[in-house]
């Protein structure tokens, strides 16, 4: 029942009086209203602006946000009204929604803003009324298409990792520019589909006269260049031709596929003309293949967009053409058959029949006027005349449609290209903010330890503290700095992370350090897994060593642990091994963990967060126990 | 006699353009060429709608003003009322811009989504949050426990631990200090076990679990850290 008549029930139920002396049986009972409240005005605040509206016209619909308790979660309690933080302008076509019953879709409007918002309601937009329809399904299809578009071009960059030798081929067929054997590839079948159709042009060029003979074609002179040319030219259509075959995903489709004819279509009257030489008989039918030797001129529409462009448009616009088509054929048969009667009586009329007449009609209709044939009488002059005006009428009809689609098309594609182009910036902005969140945080960590080292020591300078970081700033960076805990690294941007790599990898023989860590000041880390081929283990890796740095940065020194049972091995081997750029440590059972954040060690803050103070001279102090098994648990 | 193949051929070309033409009028099969993007519009707006307020508020520890201020976030992100696992993957990656999150987003989605329907609704979400948040410490560890327990049979195995270890340490990234190595999460694992598993059989269970975490006071004080997040 639409929305709107649920006012008139009541009318309609005290109508029903009028059953009541005719009803043989008694009624049933009528529904008591349980909670019969006076219909009270709702105030809906979207985002400043305010909607009021009965409570009976938004519980027409109970299946939206608005209709349904889920409104309740809006509701703020110290205004009394419903509070949403949404578009106003879209708010009010959804309002009235509910009022008449019918959605409408404004023209002004992004589709996908529109989109949001009705699923952020709960309302499903396919009871956008007919009036708006239309547009709307026009404006999410164009939508799609060019998600599409992306969508493809995406797919077409992506350096997909591995690839199959087919695969990598049918890409290089597709895209000469993803590396430069396809480039080169492209560029030879280019340049040799021009020299076949050059030479097709050539050869029957007259050439000079051979003394004693008429004017010879070229192509009959020098027969032998020409042939080895045609034969050079289809072995690369053929080698290509089956490259293709071979390294197509789909092969049935590749073979149905234009392109694919039109390759066929071209090296196949050279084979043909092999098989069958010399036969007089079929020496016509050879003749006429040479014709489709022509088509080889097609193959350069690989090669040239606009030419596919002008292809697509072509099919596309396959109705109008075909009306051409269809209304010129009208008119020729109408015209011919006129102007053959028209003209039948006069002598040496060169109107012999209607199929003759066809010809004169079409070149009249274009208004090309050969004069080759021409009326002589005068109904046949005044027929003449209404057909040439009439051809202009009827070509120039259906040919602006035809250009405005191919103006679409070649538009869409600008368009295409533009977004590619474009595509590539946007990518990278969107890396550099990605990057400045994760540097964001690197730097008020700095920040942070600065100031700790600088409360520490005691200096009194202003603090370096720079912007005050917002609350959600701070609360991510503690969820950050969470997981730097659980895991025992820290996060450090890319340079460092190179320059870690090179310096540890050019570290090395280190036995000559004693394993105590209080006079080391360089120690070296453990180089990046990837580097370190040599298959040595720290025992454990939640206590790798770090090195101390300037001020800036605080260092954590983990001192290697203590008896595990289950890894002795690897201990024994990292001890003979002393010249791949890993500390000996570990050598003896005597060296305490040292875990700042654990609160054994009473120089160091027990809290789970802050930063300990830089570490020169506090936590080697303080290792007295020896085999403290303490391990650091990663809580959730 | 030579031009008997041509004359064929024109033949042949007025007929195919006849055929083409008869077919745009429908007479013929009527060929539509452009069937490519008659996308069918999925109604993919699957709308859930939770329950009431009164309903959740009884449910759960949070008091009526949290639930209002977690739905309205909770809907902002996902109007269509349910979270699927694509999409919880792509919130949960905002936060970690430098490593990959998605492997630890899918063990949090599977222990938010208790009914195991491939969704997480806003019930499932508050409910979750309600035992993280407001939960007593031992509902706290429960639920991580839980959260580790990827089969749910009771017990974490080493292989269980480790993926989840892996997935932690997936979080940070190629680019930390000191540089990750292959074995880390291994070595952490086996520090977990030796602090976890009491009686050595090679998987905790949940009384070892809790009872091993009760003894750490670290942990026992980190589970309260996120108290104040509503």
């Amino acid at each position: 029942m639409a929305a709107g008549v649920a006012a008139w029930l009541p009318f309609a139920r005290a109508a029903a009086i009028g059953w009541m002396p005719v009803a043989n049986c008694p009624m049933p009972l009528a529904p008591a209203d349980k909670n019969k409240r006076q219909d009270e005005l709702i105030v809906l605040n979207v985002s400043g602006r305010r909607f009021q509206t009965w409570r009976t016209t938004l519980e027409r619909y109970p299946d939206t946000l608005l209709g349904s308790t889920e409104k309740e979660f809006f509701f703020n309690e110290d205004t009394k009204e419903y509070f949403f933080d949404r578009d106003p302008e879209v708010f009010r076509c959804v309002l009235n929604f509910y009022r008449t019953g019918k959605l409408h879709y404004p023209r002004y409007e992004c589709i996908s803003a529109y989109d949001d918002e009705l699923a952020f309601y709960g309302i499903l937009p396919e009871i956008i009324g007919d009036c708006c329809y239309e547009e709307y399904k026009d404006r999410k299809r164009e939508n799609a298409e060019r998600l599409m578009d992306d969508n493809d071009s995406e797919n077409n960059q992506e350096s997909m990792p591995s690839l199959s030798f087919r695969q990598t081929m049918w890409r290089a067929f597709e895209n000469p520019h993803t590396s430069t054997l396809a480039l080169v590839f492209y560029y030879v079948t280019g340049f040799f589909i021009a020299v076949s159709v050059i030479t097709n042009v050539v050869e029957t060029v007259p050439c000079g006269t051979v003394p004693g003979s008429k004017e010879l074609p070229c192509g009959e002179r020098y027969s032998v260049a020409f042939f080895c040319l045609d034969t050079a030219c289809v072995m690369i259509f053929t080698v290509e031709y089956l490259l293709r075959l071979f390294a197509a995903p789909s092969r049935y489709r590749f073979i149905r596929s234009v392109m694919s004819i039109i390759d066929v279509v071209a090296i196949m009257p050279y084979y043909i003309g092999l098989v069958m030489t010399n036969n007089e008989d079929v020496s016509g039918a050879f003749v006429t293949l040479r014709v489709f030797r022509v088509f080889r001129i097609f193959k350069f529409s690989r090669h040239s967009q606009g030419l596919r462009i002008l292809g697509y448009t072509l099919k596309s616009c396959a109705s109008e053409l075909g009306f051409l088509l269809f209304s010129l054929t009208m008119a020729i048969i109408i015209f011919a058959t006129v102007m053959f009667y028209a003209e039948k009586g006069s002598s040496a009329s060169k109107f012999t029949s209607i199929p003759a007449s066809f010809w004169y009609t079409i070149v009249t209709m274009t208004t090309l006027g050969y004069g080759d044939m021409v009326p002589k009488t005068i109904a046949g002059k005044i027929f003449g005349s209404i057909c040439s005006l009439s051809g202009v009428l009827v070509i120039a009809l259906p040919v602006p449609v035809i250009v405005s689609n191919f103006s679409r098309i070649y538009h869409q594609n600008q368009r295409a290209d533009k977004r590619r182009a474009q595509k590539k910036a946007r990518l990278a902005r969107i890396r550099v903010a990605k990057t400045g969140s994760s540097n964001a945080y690197l730097h008020s960590k700095r920040n942070g330890l600065l100031n700790e080292a600088l409360e520490l020591t005691g200096t009194p300078e202003e603090e370096h503290m720079g912007k005050t970081t917002s609350l959600i700033e701070s609360q991510h960076h503690h969820l950050l700095h969470c997981l730097e805990k659980t895991t025992n690294h820290e996060f450090i941007d890319e340079q460092m992370f190179e320059q870690n790599c090179m310096e540890s990898s050019m570290q090395n023989y280190p036995s000559t350090r004693s394993p105590s860590l209080s006079s080391h000041t360089g120690l070296t880390t453990t180089c990046c897994s990837r580097r370190s081929k040599k298959t040595t283990h720290l025992p454990n890796s939640n206590l790798p060593a770090t090195r101390l740095r300037s001020m800036q940065e605080l260092s954590t020194i983990h001192i290697q642990g203590s008896e595990q049972p289950s890894l002795t091995t690897s201990r024994s081997s990292l001890n003979l091994k002393a010249d791949d750029g890993l500390r000996p440590n570990c050598k003896t059972s005597q060296i305490t963990t040292a875990i700042i954040s654990i609160p054994t060690p009473p120089a160091l803050t027990p809290e789970g967060e802050s930063r300990p103070p830089p570490a020169s001279p506090g936590p080697n102090t303080n290792i007295p126990s020896i085999a403290s098994n303490v391990v650091k648990v990663s809580a959730l | 006699m030579n031009l008997e193949g041509l004359e064929m051929v024109a033949v042949l070309v007025v007929l195919a353009l006849f055929v083409k033409v008869l077919e745009q009028f429908g007479l013929f099969e009527p060929v539509s060429l452009e069937d490519s993007v008659e996308d069918e519009f999925e109604l993919s707006t699957v709308c859930h709608r939770p329950e009431g307020l009164e309903q959740l508020q009884e449910q759960t520890k949070f008091t009526r003003k949290e639930l209002q201020v977690l739905y309205r976030g909770f809907k902002n992100e996902c109007p269509s009322g349910i979270v699927n696992e694509e999409n919880f993957k792509q919130i949960y990656s905002q936060f970690f811009p430098q490593g990959d999150s998605s492997t630890y987003a899918t063990f949090l989605f599977n222990a938010f989504d208790t009914n195991h329907d491939g969704s997480v609704s806003f019930e499932d979400f508050v409910a979750g949050l309600s035992v993280i948040l407001r939960g007593t410490v031992d509902d706290r560890l429960n639920w991580a426990f839980n959260l580790y327990d990827l089969n749910k049979d009771g017990c974490i195995t080493k292989e269980e631990m480790l993926d989840i270890m892996k997935s932690i340490y997936d979080m940070m990234g190629k680019y930390t200090y000191p540089a990750l190595r292959e074995e880390a999460p291994r070595e952490h694992v086996e520090n977990f076990f030796q602090k976890m598993d009491r009686n050595k059989d090679g998987v905790v269970t949940i009384e070892e679990f809790i009872e091993s975490c009760q003894k750490d006071e670290n942990i026992m004080r980190s589970m309260q850290l996120f108290d104040n997040v509503i």
